[in-house]
């Protein structure tokens, strides 16, 4: 039990980590980026298999990844340059589907459906199950801390406003003076590269990757999250990776203990209650649990 | 006799087929408040979304203080010391007042990601951030400093216009309209920041129909009719003038 809760919370974690990097770009920048489930795969991908083929330690793996992850930003924010709301959020979903048939069907590099397996974690071989699980806990706790700092302080910097001001108005924040393309590519390397990060975690973490891993449906977590934690808050978005992870598992074993149902419809019962409960809190609280705070200045005598 | 400030010549931008600036020549010279008038779909607006870089002319050229910057980015122009207002206000309504002046400052480190970590820019934030204060002051927006802009009044929307244009330290400020919908004291008000603006080495381009203050304040004053400029002077003399009645009034096909 005690296993299964940390593991749950290592994947909270890693779900807050992709949050963060989803309310940098969609909750601060406004830009609607679908393809998170493909930046995840990348990041995982790109650390999976420079460890388990070209035998690269796992502390210069996760940066590998990292870089990648946001250089696929860099280029899908120029390829979308022109693209806002819908249209940008299909050419971002379909990006995260060219992602995973990629690793389902280049098997020469992938391992194709199979997934690959064996991916190292720090220490797994010398530790006991729990230790390991307790030691990787601490480390995306430690990102986590980290991360939450520099994009609060990013958030709340003109780089943030400037960005909010983007997400509302394109036309006056370049009429302000801003290279409204610049300040996206920026966002996007730096939001892709955290969900790159995120993937790399996964996969040292679960020691398997596959492309079902990396289906659509962990985008649309992630989104909620983000919704239900407070658009453009940062707090906001862990807090949210949480409810959703939690809740994800609470209703399994709610939906595990009605037993007059079958295995399929309490599967159905699982995703009705999450779904329920997000209609309730976003009925409530239109912007989320945190909202988004405007700075206030005080005018000392200057 | 010295350049004008803002030099536009054959500006051309047609929308399906519609010749809405067809050739316009235009001077602005340093230290005006130029008004820019004439009928309803004359091109005035397009003129302005031309020059200001927010629509891309089809063809012609617009120099400013000596420099092309026809079909450039807006954030070019803006940087370049000219800048725009709208004629419906555009106040970003998430951001606070003072966030909406502080978008506008210029050259601001922080705006670059590592510089922003790292509070490099904190000197340059603080001077803008001090500022936004004295524009709030000056332009009697202080009790609504920190409410979002899009909880503003029509009439306090129509202050941040200029006040977010003034942030920037312009050489040259467009104005759309800045008198429209506006009640009579609210209009001498902002006549009265203008003009004051002006002594402080501002100049002005602006249009507006509201003839009272055009007559007050402006000079010259050109006339634009179908796309083109129609006429050029004092306003005494463009009130006399009978094309420019025509193009107001309608041709008198039976006289």
């Amino acid at each position: 039990m005690e296993n299964y809760l940390i593991a749950m919370t290592v994947f909270a974690g890693i779900y807050a980590i992709m949050a963060l990097g989803m309310n940098l770009i969609w909750g601060l920048g406004g830009m609607v980026n679908l393809g998170l489930a493909g930046f995840y795969a990348v990041g995982a991908y790109t650390s999976a298999l420079v460890t388990t083929k070209l035998g690269l330690p796992i502390y210069l793996a996760v940066p590998l990844a990292v870089l990648v992850s946001a250089l696929v930003g860099v280029i899908v924010a120029v390829i979308t340059a022109r693209l806002q709301g819908d249209y940008l959020a299909i050419v971002t979903l379909g990006l995260a589907e060219l992602v995973r048939l990629t690793a389902s069907n280049e098997i020469w590099l992938t391992n194709g459906t199979d997934g690959i397996s064996g991916v190292p974690g720090p220490w797994r071989g010398v530790l006991s199950p729990t230790a390991f699980n307790s030691l990787y806990l601490g480390i995306v706790l430690c990102i986590i801390a980290v991360l939450f700092l520099v994009l609060s302080r990013l958030a709340a910097s003109p780089f943030g406003r400037v960005l909010r001001a983007i997400r509302e108005d394109e036309m006056i924040a370049a009429v302000a003076g801003k290279n409204v393309l610049s300040f996206k590519i920026r966002t996007f390397a730096v939001g892709c590269g955290l969900v790159g990060l995120a993937g790399a975690l996964f996969a040292h973490y679960s020691s398997y990757v596959a492309p079902d891993v990396f289906q659509s449906i962990v985008t649309i977590h992630v989104i909620l999250a983000v919704a239900v934690g407070g658009v453009g808050n940062m707090r906001g978005a862990l807090l949210g990776a949480v409810i959703v992870i939690a809740l994800g598992e609470a209703t399994r074993f709610l939906a595990g203990s009605l037993d007059f149902i079958a295995p399929s419809q309490a599967a159905a019962v699982r995703e009705s209650l999450i779904a329920l409960f997000l209609i309730v809190v976003l009925n409530v609280r239109k912007q989320g649990l945190l909202p988004e705070k405007t700075p206030v200045y005080s005018e000392e005598k200057r | 006799m010295t350049a004008p400030l803002l030099q536009v010549r054959g500006l051309k931008r047609s929308f399906y087929g519609i010749h809405a600036v067809n050739g316009l020549d235009l001077d602005v010279s340093e230290g005006t408040i130029t008004a820019l008038i004439g009928p309803n779909g004359a091109g005035k607006t397009t003129a302005f979304q031309c020059i200001s870089g927010v629509v891309r002319p089809d063809s012609g050229s617009v120099i400013f203080a000596g420099q092309e910057i026809a079909g450039c980015a807006p954030n070019v122009i803006s940087q370049a010391g000219l800048l725009r207002t709208f004629q419906i206000a555009r106040g970003i309504s998430r951001l606070s007042v003072l966030e909406n002046l502080l978008l506008y400052a210029q050259e601001q480190p922080d705006e670059a990601i590592l510089s922003a970590l790292l509070r490099r820019g904190r000197q340059a934030e603080e001077a803008a951030l001090e500022r936004a204060w004295q524009i709030v002051r000056k332009l009697n927006l202080l009790r609504v400093a920190n409410n979002p802009a899009g909880a503003l009044s029509g009439g306090q929307k129509k202050l941040l216009e200029i006040g977010r244009a003034l942030m920037a330290e312009p050489r040259m400020i467009m104005l759309d309209e800045p008198m429209a919908g506006v009640n009579p004291t609210l209009s001498g008000e902002i006549a009265e920041h203008i003009v004051r603006l002006r002594e402080e080495g501002v100049t002005f381009l602006m249009i507006e129909h509201h003839m009272e203050m055009v007559s007050k304040f402006c000079d010259p004053v050109i006339v634009m009719a179908e796309g083109r400029r129609l006429a050029q002077g004092a306003f005494k003399d463009i009130a006399e003038n009978e094309q420019v009645q025509d193009a107001y009034m309608g041709r008198r096909r039976w006289a």
